[in-house]
């Protein structure tokens, strides 16, 4: 089952009593999925009791999709996870992270060109055969360009959800600091964009660094979403109508109530497509 | 793991290099090339920062030891000797005990090690496997006991665990005396991971229960109540490893 088109925050251990408490009117949850392969303990019984109330969605960061090798010893762990919880949502990243055995903890870039979407399109394919369902695949936050990249990033994504049937997750802030980062136009992403595809929008903080040329940004995950990355996300709503939409803040995790306070502004947005897609 | 790729396409060897600190792959760019560089070093600071503050994480009283900066300086050397082999990073981070034992700058505080292996331990009983506990009417004297999966006996060299507790968040990190060098870890039903001290006659009844000896074999002259009592107030002999 899809996620609903709602509202999902991403949850942290030191929420879970007041979810408990207070049964928020959310549609999901998501989790890292690394945080969750020990044995026992906590981490699960938290994401048992989470799953009896809501949609959850389990969010790869560490297959490296988007490098040489995906990690095959990790993804059979990953397979027994979403075996375990059947999650409405599997998503990962365009991204690299391994080098040999070696983890670099970080979603790393890769150059567009057509060996690499090849080959992104094999470890896709491996990782929807090993799981069994459908990859909702993530578009990066980028700091640097490749030279040899010769595929707009907008088809590259296109392409490989075409060739493979993966759907797309959309990161709104992802878009943002991309653009910013490489003086372009977000709004010209989206129109190259296939928003058709979209099983699930980002929404996250960033921090601003000066160079000479203008800001640098980076996906931080530390702070409040950025009024322009709200209204990046109307524009998306406008354009392809109400979508599952998660808050993500990752560092310096805020108390409970902030985060629903920006998972709230979410939901007014979400609300108001849908009036206007039933005014049509 | 996969073998590397030995494709002459393959971008990420010269990418690693340089996230390692050399020079920058000349097919990384930036729209004003001449700021590749620093654009380039947010990668360079992501990975070496979120690998140091995991580590903090996991190890909250050696940096409180050493102090923030020092650590930080000294999880670098430690993730260039033992970068994670895995995208689990609570699975992360064993073999600092042992870097620290031979990390010259630290030769000074000879106990970090064995204040290290009871970090390490605390977060191997917060992972581990559920098990359901057995009730205390079917306890026997002769039969093996199966003990919780959280539950862990080090036997340590230095008094590691006065000062682990003496370092604990709002302890002001004087040594009240020294106990016992056995420390007992585990994890409650309520998932809360303890540990405590515990005397050589106690240590010896536990490891050879962990060894699977019976009680009475284990006990010996010792009296194996208290030990017993601890266990079966937390629910830490178990009738088969299971989830809850």
């Amino acid at each position: 089952m899809p996620l609903p088109a709602t509202t999902g925050l991403g949850f942290k251990p030191q929420h879970f009593q007041d979810i408990r408490a207070t049964r928020p009117d959310l549609g999901f949850f998501e989790v890292h999925a690394e945080n969750y392969l020990g044995a026992g303990g906590a981490p699960h019984a938290m994401l048992t009791a989470l799953r009896q109330d809501y949609a959850i969605s389990i969010h790869g960061v560490g297959l490296s999709i988007g490098g040489p090798q995906i990690d095959l010893a990790h993804l059979s762990r990953i397979k027994a996870l979403c075996d375990r919880y059947d999650p409405d949502s599997f998503s990962e990243h365009l991204a690299w992270s391994s080098h040999g055995t070696e983890y670099l903890n970080d979603l790393l870039p890769l150059p567009y060109t057509p060996e690499t979407l090849d080959r992104v399109c094999d470890h896709v394919d491996r990782v929807q055969e090993v799981l069994g369902r459908r990859l909702l695949l993530e578009n990066p936050s980028t700091y640097v360009i490749f030279a040899q990249s010769e595929i707009p990033e907008t088809d590259f994504l296109a392409q490989i959800a075409r060739r493979t049937g993966c759907g797309l997750l959309l990161d709104v802030n992802n878009v943002f600091v991309s653009c910013v980062n490489h003086r372009s136009d977000p709004l010209a992403w989206l129109d190259a964009f296939p928003l058709d595809l979209v099983g699930e929008i980002h929404l996250g903080g960033h921090d601003q660094e000066d160079l000479p040329s203008g800001p640098l940004l980076i996906d931080a995950h530390g702070a409040e979403v950025a009024e322009p990355v709200w209204a990046l996300y109307a524009e998306v709503l406008d354009r392809a109508g109400a979508l599952p939409t998660l808050v993500e803040w990752d560092n310096d995790v805020p108390e409970w109530h902030v985060l629903l306070a920006e998972a709230q502004r979410a939901a007014t947005l979400l609300a108001d497509a849908r009036q206007h897609a039933a005014a049509q | 793991m996969q073998q590397h790729s030995d494709s002459p396409a393959d971008f990420t060897p010269a990418f690693r290099a340089a996230l390692a600190g050399g020079d920058l792959p000349d097919f990384v760019t930036a729209r004003v090339p001449d700021e590749a560089a620093i654009r380039f070093a947010v990668y360079r600071n992501n990975v070496a920062h979120s690998l140091r503050e995991a580590l903090a994480r996991r190890y909250p009283v050696i940096r409180r030891l050493v102090g923030a900066e020092f650590f930080a300086a000294m999880a670098g050397e430690f993730v260039a000797a033992h970068p994670p082999a895995t995208p689990v990073l609570q699975e992360w981070g064993d073999a600092f005990a042992g870097f620290l034992a031979g990390f010259p700058p630290v030769a000074t505080l000879p106990y970090l090690g064995d204040v290290a292996r009871i970090e390490w331990a605390r977060g191997l009983s917060y992972h581990a496997a559920d098990a359901m506990p057995m009730p205390p009417r079917r306890l026997t004297e002769t039969a093996p006991l199966r003990l919780h999966p959280s539950l862990q006996l080090l036997r340590l060299t230095h008094p590691a665990f006065d000062i682990w507790q003496a370092n604990q968040p709002g302890r002001d990190g004087k040594l009240r005396g020294t106990g016992p060098r056995n420390v007992l870890i585990w994890r409650r039903p309520d998932f809360e991971v303890e540990a405590m001290a515990i005397a050589d006659p106690d240590a010896d009844f536990l490891q050879g229960l962990m060894q699977g000896q019976p009680i009475a074999q284990a006990a010996g002259s010792t009296n194996p109540v208290p030990i017993l009592t601890l266990l079966l107030r937390h629910g830490l002999i178990c009738d088969k490893e299971t989830r809850s």
